[in-house]
């Protein structure tokens, strides 16, 4: 392994997305995760790659689609009100099957909102612009998670062809943390839709979103699902926090899975059997795992800094076999231990065996 | 099992987030797990600025700092801001050519260093920040003081390796300063 060096979260990504390949980007600054685009800006010149700040976020999306049609590695990152506007490329993208990565440092919202950290993209980035089609949303918890998931994300949206994002937060992308940039092989993919030129020896390949013809368009969005379903059967990642015997199982992704294994260790330093199940895929989401342990444990709860949307895919994966919990902050205030604490007592007042 | 969760705080331009940044190295080149927070924000621009590092023998959970064990502080504002964030028994270094208030707790252990005020004697004026961070070395014992000219190695960049020299003297004004 090699040494491990202090990162800011921001700076993190943008390393480990050189490391992946990436020689393209494409974005404009905006706080919490402006540290990204300077990175880019300080290293892509002099590895003959392209930084290029762009007019505004819809350019730059529209600029990762052009690089991306040409088969090459491709990136662009902003924070909430820039993923909004840049959420027209994203649908073209899946209509056009087109591999990108792209990151979300979330800030509080809706409209400008402030510059806080938030999760309350989640509805948007695990729902998405208009049109059928999904996007794979990797949450890290780390900033070593960061590094493992970029390189993770540029693999699966060249193996999928698909958009995939990661969904971090104002505190991860502002944090520093020991991280060690060994990200192992990078596996390359052949991409024979790209449009390089024929050379005159193929016939031509168009990437288009468009087609006027319902059952033509719709055998497309039947086939990308068909391609969907082999994502949700291969690619869910979750991780198990003392679930073995817990009786209340904790819900929550990125900064807030990390206050709340605080509030876990203090309960069950005080004999409480909580547990969390943290879902690092927020699509595919860890439906199995949660429906399983909805058969164990008497109570979910939800910890995110939204308004309850973290909870209705909670409540859907478990099919409200058992109660939910909402346990939440909301316009960039992050949920103390104590808070979590709050909501664990709470949940222990359930009563005995369901 | 030991963690140790420190804040710094103060004017933006003051070396703040530099002085969390060396103690996190601190942690890092001792093989212990740790987190470094910086606010953001107006802070950058030259209003207030504070981070939050911890340090401890196991994982980091949540990187913010609500009940500090040490607080280390260079103006009024942010001494009214988290004299109560730190623990009974916790210690608060003041920069008292700075800072003319008081701290009022009484469970807690104080050290007031007029570091802006060596700083400037010594022609180091602008590491007054380092000061404060050789006491809290000296006081809190977390690491070794014979690292600190490897930690700097790591954290001042190449461009400034003439600054390593002034940075080790400040640190060790504050490590011997008895006041």
């Amino acid at each position: 392994m090699s040494e491990k060096v202090l990162m800011k979260g921001n700076e993190a990504i943008a390393e480990a997305a050189l490391m992946a390949g990436c020689r393209h980007y494409f974005g404009y600054p905006i706080t919490p995760q402006t540290e990204l685009t300077a990175y880019m800006a300080k290293r892509l010149p002099k590895m003959d790659g392209v930084f290029l700040q762009a007019e505004s976020e819809i350019a730059a999306i529209n600029m990762v689609i052009g690089v991306s049609a040409a088969g090459k590695r491709v990136m662009t990152s902003s924070s909430s009100p820039g993923i909004s506007l840049k959420s027209e490329g994203l649908s073209y993208l899946a209509g056009c099957d087109l591999p990108a990565f792209v990151v979300n440092v979330q800030r509080g919202g809706p409209g400008l909102g402030g510059i806080q950290p938030s999760q309350s993209d989640y509805f948007q980035a695990t729902r998405g612009a208009h049109g059928d089609y999904r996007t794979i949303v990797l949450a890290p918890d780390s900033v070593q998670e960061m590094v493992s998931l970029t390189v993770k994300g540029f693999d699966l949206a060249d193996k999928y062809r698909m958009t995939s994002m990661l969904l971090a937060d104002g505190t991860l992308g502002q944090m520093m943390e020991p991280v060690s940039l060994d990200v192992g092989e990078i596996t390359k993919y052949d991409k024979p839709w790209a449009a390089t030129g024929t050379k005159m020896e193929r016939p031509k390949n168009i990437i288009n979103s468009l087609s006027l013809i319902p059952e033509e368009l719709e055998s497309w969005n039947l086939t990308r699902y068909e391609r969907y379903k082999i994502v949700e059967e291969n690619e869910v990642m979750y991780e198990e926090y003392m679930m073995d015997d817990a009786e209340i199982c904790i819900v929550s992704f990125g900064i807030t899975a990390r206050v709340s294994k605080n509030a876990i260790n203090e309960a069950r330093a005080k004999g409480i059997k909580v547990g969390m199940i943290r879902p690092i895929t927020l699509w595919p989401f860890p439906k199995k795992v949660l429906c399983e342990a909805a058969d164990k444990v008497k109570a979910f709860i939800s910890v995110e800094m939204s308004m309850g949307q973290l909870i209705e895919d909670v409540e859907l994966a478990t099919r409200c076999k058992k109660p939910v919990l909402l346990c939440n902050r909301c316009g960039g205030v992050i949920p103390s231990p104590q808070n979590v604490m709050d909501s664990i007592l709470e949940a222990d007042k359930i009563g005995g065996e369901q | 099992m030991k963690t140790s969760q420190i804040i710094f705080a103060g004017f933006g331009g003051q070396g703040i987030l530099f002085s969390g940044k060396f103690l996190a190295y601190n942690g890092l080149i001792a093989e212990k797990n740790v987190s470094w927070l910086p606010s953001y924000g107006p802070e950058m621009r030259g209003g207030t600025a504070n981070c939050s590092v911890i340090i401890s023998d196991t994982p980091v959970g949540s990187p913010i700092v609500s009940e500090a064990d040490m607080l280390v502080v260079m103006n009024n504002p942010s001494l009214e801001k988290f004299e109560s964030a730190v623990v009974p028994g916790g210690k608060i270094f003041v920069d008292s050519a700075l800072v003319d208030m008081k701290v009022t707790r009484t469970d807690v252990d104080v050290y007031y260093i007029p570091a802006t005020k060596m700083a400037g004697d010594e022609g180091i004026s602008t590491l007054a920040n380092m000061i404060l961070v050789g006491k809290l070395l000296k006081e809190s014992g977390l690491f070794d003081f014979s690292n600190i000219d490897a930690v700097l190695d790591k954290i001042v960049s190449a461009k400034h390796q003439d600054l390593k020299a002034f940075n080790h003297k400040a640190l060790s004004l504050g490590y011997n300063y008895e006041g």
